[in-house]
């Protein structure tokens, strides 16, 4: 009965969690790399002009399909454009949306999270009153309001995605910092005199680092959807641009009617890209804690 | 003696087994011993000598990750390894209750204490709910908590420490058991909270007729509190015997290094003799006897063979080539 | 000067901190965490502070460190009063005074090397070429007895108590007058304590260091100690020699608090004086002196009047017992 109880079965998920942990992050590098590759090289290895389609050629299946052929090899959407080249092309945007806009959050909101858990008094309060009234206003309207501003342009969208989210992590960091703030090895170093800038230097953001970049790669999925959610509302990046987020909502259209290869295949893009950043954030979170590094 | 021990373990090992059974981490290793009613064993070992590896194994409350690989633990007779998870949980609370160190952790913040010393009785011996609360009261009162009346109805947060741990008391002899293993019970306590707790456990095991373990790293309290003690390294169990006698004259060079490292209330301005050294990673133990990088005393052989238990005085064991008689 | 007369020196300090009571309530309560102590450390040797929850000893170190500003009285250092510091005296109190605290794990910023964490006062306060401060590094893990190589590791490479031996290495990089110990020694196993135990009384002698030295176990206190403060719900009840005190305390707190001690030999039977009821806490202390309703002695006079530190027998303690005026 009780002797000889065999251990617990290791779960696969777990073995294979221990292929990136035990070193270099070959899967997600990959693909990440790919998809980067794809983007830069889009000219090169697109088969189409990704804004310009043949209206005769509409609603092609992919070539495993009835229907489809491979001189469009993903098949066609309603304006007969290319889908292989859009997504290609697509790649483009969303990178550089989806990794600036969580980074520019980020830096901003790590940073003002930061000051207001370490230098508490008014800077606190002024701090985290911003942040609950920005929090206040749902995500999407405000970026719309902004859009409708500033007008669409990619960079625009970049910086309007960087600006709704940042509060997010500043609340987070915030409250790691609190926590920080009692930890002896601070109260180690004001009694060594450093000064207070020093020790959120120093002390501070090395070690909620860890949370900033875990939130990092959960903001990214939020913030793709949010792009396409804005490319869909027409204030995003404008068409006839490719990116993943607005051939998504475009799609949205043609999934009664069967045509389901135009949301599937951009869906499955976007998913596979925030996989790849969840764990190569993993792997970057166990890489910078010189703990966890050892396991 | 001609009554049977209450509680006998032979041979009990425990081991920690990694995912994929490359480390093995011999917590416990071959360990024996005997608890008679109404006396009090003291545990005492450091963080890793497996001491509370132990406490869990009697009670059948390990991780899954360890493996007890050989060994009997006999409670009036019957094998507990050989029982039944059901019949485990009729054990636990009411043959054999314990005492863990925090008080905090050690009770449900969400219900109330009559409810939470009522608990027990009401699993193991069929109580009614009012029952439960009145005898709640009872119990309190018996591990002297003033005002238990008002008590019974209150939350774990209103109470202070020292009286957690007696609430926590309360629930371990709630159900009478024979045996009572206190894990480092007063470590979070004051030093005068610790003196009336340590008392009312003395008071306890007297009017109950308890048999006590106190596994701790502090020989303080089982020069208070213990009859006999068994002292752990590296999961092996390396000196046993009455108490008066270790003190006395301690047969392993673990024991007596120990007890000439602890400062002392008066008498105390010699520099005291430390051990060298650090406690083993028992994931790769040193080879031989596994005090021999640290001891004082260490001979060649103790660095080839593991010594086995040798018998130095009436009832004292250790675990040392240089009590092998030969 | 600072050879003959104290090296640091409290002077009625207080520290009262003002707590909300309830979310909406506008009363005030005051925790007087600290009131009035007065205190001396002599130069090269060691104050030993003792105490169980609530007496003001954390509190105390804190104010030592300039980590809380004092509400009341103040800190003599060398002679000369910390008002009066301006910036550049301040920053040499700084450098003069250390700290090592109570958790190992926690002291060290688990992501830097060892190397920075030991050099981080110097390079705050001095401008050091990088070779001199490696070499000073080094020189301070000897001292400490670490190898060099440690500087290059990161802390959770190293034990317990090798982390509190890199502590004590920082906490000297600015050759400290003073160094504050908050239970150095109570979290690390007891085979280590007496290596860290020996490791700062050789440092004392070696470096003419002073010690603030705080911790709930007494005999630690009383090794280590020339004078001892036993203090109590924020006051100090009795003070002297260490050897007068824990030999024949006269404050019954005093006398309480050292009875309850564990013993070192189970043939160590003291007086066993159980004080009744709980600390109580420092937000609402009681009337008169501070700890008549847990006095097995306590007379009308002590609900009414505070006793003051008076000379008994060779130490100083607040007890009316002793203060024979009508």
């Amino acid at each position: 009965m009780a002797l000889n109880t065999p251990a617990v079965n290791v779960p696969v998920a777990w073995r294979l969690a221990a292929l990136r942990l035990g070193g270099f992050p070959v899967i997600p590098t990959a693909i990440l790399a790919s998809i980067a590759l794809v983007a830069i090289l889009a000219e090169v290895i697109a088969p189409y002009n990704p804004e310009i389609g043949t209206l005769g050629d509409r609603f092609r299946p992919p070539f495993w399909q009835v229907g489809g052929s491979e001189a469009h090899l993903l098949g066609t959407d309603h304006l007969g454009r290319d889908v292989l080249s859009r997504l290609i092309f697509g790649a483009r945007v969303s990178m550089v949306v989806g990794f600036t806009a969580v980074i520019f959050a980020g830096v901003v909101g790590t940073s003002l999270g930061i000051l207001a858990g370490y230098l508490g008094g008014w800077v606190d309060q002024v701090i985290m009153r911003v942040t609950d009234a920005w929090l206040a206003i749902p995500a999407l309207t405000y970026a719309i309001f902004l859009a409708a501003i500033v007008g669409p342009s990619m960079w625009n969208v970049v910086i309007i995605l960087a600006v709704v989210y940042w509060t997010r992590y500043a609340r987070v960091i915030r409250g790691e910092v609190l926590s920080l703030k009692e930890r002896d090895f601070v109260r180690l170093a004001i009694v060594a005199g450093c000064s207070k800038r020093t020790i959120m230097k120093k002390h501070i953001l090395p070690n909620v680092l860890n949370s900033a970049i875990v939130l990092g790669t959960l903001m990214l999925g939020v913030v793709i959807v949010t792009e396409a959610a804005l490319s869909f509302l027409g204030v995003g990046v404008p068409p006839p641009k490719p990116a993943w987020g607005l051939m998504l909502s475009d799609g949205k259209k043609g999934m009664m009617a069967g045509y389901w290869w135009l949301t599937v295949l951009p869906g499955c893009c976007i998913m596979l890209m925030v996989l790849a950043a969840n764990l190569l954030g993993d792997w970057l979170r166990v890489k910078l804690d010189p703990q966890l590094r050892q396991l | 003696m001609s009554t049977p021990p209450l509680l006998e373990i032979r041979n009990l090992s425990t081991h920690f087994v990694s995912a994929r059974g490359k480390r093995v981490v011999r917590a416990v290793n071959d360990l024996s011993l005997t608890l008679r009613a109404g006396e009090t064993l003291g545990i005492v070992g450091e963080s890793g000598s497996g001491k509370s590896t132990l406490a869990l194994t009697i009670l059948r409350l390990l991780p899954p990750a360890a493996r007890i690989v050989q060994g009997e633990i006999n409670l009036d007779g019957e094998d507990l390894l050989k029982k039944s998870d059901a019949e485990m949980r009729h054990i636990r609370g009411k043959r054999i209750a314990m005492i863990l160190q925090d008080p905090m952790a050690s009770l449900n913040p969400l219900f109330t204490i009559g409810d939470q010393v009522g608990e027990p009785m009401r699993v193991h011996e069929g109580v009614s709910r009012g029952g439960a609360w009145t005898r709640a009261k009872e119990l309190l009162k018996a591990v002297r908590i003033s005002a238990p009346e008002t008590r019974v109805g209150e939350y774990p947060h209103q109470m202070s420490g020292g009286m957690r741990q007696r609430i926590v008391g309360a629930i371990a002899i709630s159900c009478e058991p024979a045996l009572l293993i206190a894990d480092e019970p007063t470590t979070s306590l004051d030093v005068t909270i610790q003196a009336q707790y340590l008392k009312l456990l003395r008071d306890l095991q007297h009017a109950h007729h308890l048999a006590l373990i106190f596994i701790t790293h502090n020989l303080g309290i089982v020069a208070k509190m213990c009859d006999q003690v068994a002292v752990m390294y590296a999961g092996r169990m390396v000196e046993s015997g009455p108490v008066r006698q270790i003190f006395n004259a301690p047969a392993h060079p673990y024991t007596e290094a120990l007890l000439q490292s602890i400062p002392r209330l008066v008498d105390n301005r010699q520099r005291l003799t430390a051990i060298d050294g650090q406690p083993p990673d028992l994931a790769a133990p040193p080879a031989g006897c596994a005090f021999h990088p640290r001891c004082p005393k260490v001979v060649e052989r103790c660095s080839l063979e593991e010594p086995p238990g040798f018998a130095v005085a009436e009832s004292q064991t250790a675990r040392c080539w240089l009590r092998d008689p030969r | 000067m600072s050879a003959n007369g104290p090296v640091l020196e409290a002077v009625k300090l207080t520290k009262h901190f003002a707590v909300k009571r309830g979310l909406f309530s506008g009363s005030r309560g005051v925790v007087r965490a600290v009131d009035g102590i007065s205190f001396a450390i002599p130069t090269g040797q060691t104050l030993g502070v003792v105490g169980e929850s609530g007496c003001g000893k954390t509190t105390t170190a804190k104010l030592v460190l300039l980590l809380e500003q004092p509400t009341g009285g103040l800190i003599r250092f060398e002679g000369r009063d910390l008002e009066t510091l301006g910036g550049t005296n301040l920053r040499d109190y700084r450098r003069s005074v250390q700290a090592v605290f109570q958790d190992p794990y926690a002291s060290l910023n688990p992501r830097m090397r060892v190397g920075t964490i030991i050099a981080e006062p110097l390079v705050t306060n001095e401008t050091v070429e990088a070779a001199e401060v490696r070499q000073r590094v080094r020189g301070l893990l000897d001292v400490v007895g670490l190898p060099d190589r440690a500087a290059d590791l990161f802390p959770h490479e190293f034990s317990g108590g090798q982390r509190q031996r890199i502590a004590i290495a920082r906490s000297l990089a600015l050759s400290p007058k003073l160094i504050v110990l908050d239970e150095p020694v109570s979290a690390l196993d007891v085979s280590i304590r007496a290596q860290i135990l020996n490791l700062l009384r050789d440092l004392q002698a070696q470096l003419g260091l002073s010690y603030l030295f705080i911790a709930h176990d007494l005999a630690a206190v009383a090794h280590m100690s020339h004078q001892i403060a036993v203090m109590y719900l924020g006051q100090i009840v009795e003070t002297g020699a260490a050897e007068t005190v824990a030999r024949e305390p006269k404050h019954p707190y005093t006398q309480a608090l050292f009875s309850a001690a564990l013993p070192s030999h189970p043939e160590e039977v003291r007086e066993e004086i159980i004080l009744p009821g709980e600390v109580p806490s420092p937000l609402n202390p009681p009337a008169g002196c501070r700890f008549h309703p847990r006095c097995p002695f306590s007379m009308p006079r002590c609900s009414a009047e505070e006793p003051r530190l008076l000379p008994v027998e060779g130490r100083l303690a607040a007890c009316h017992l002793y203060d024979q005026k009508p």
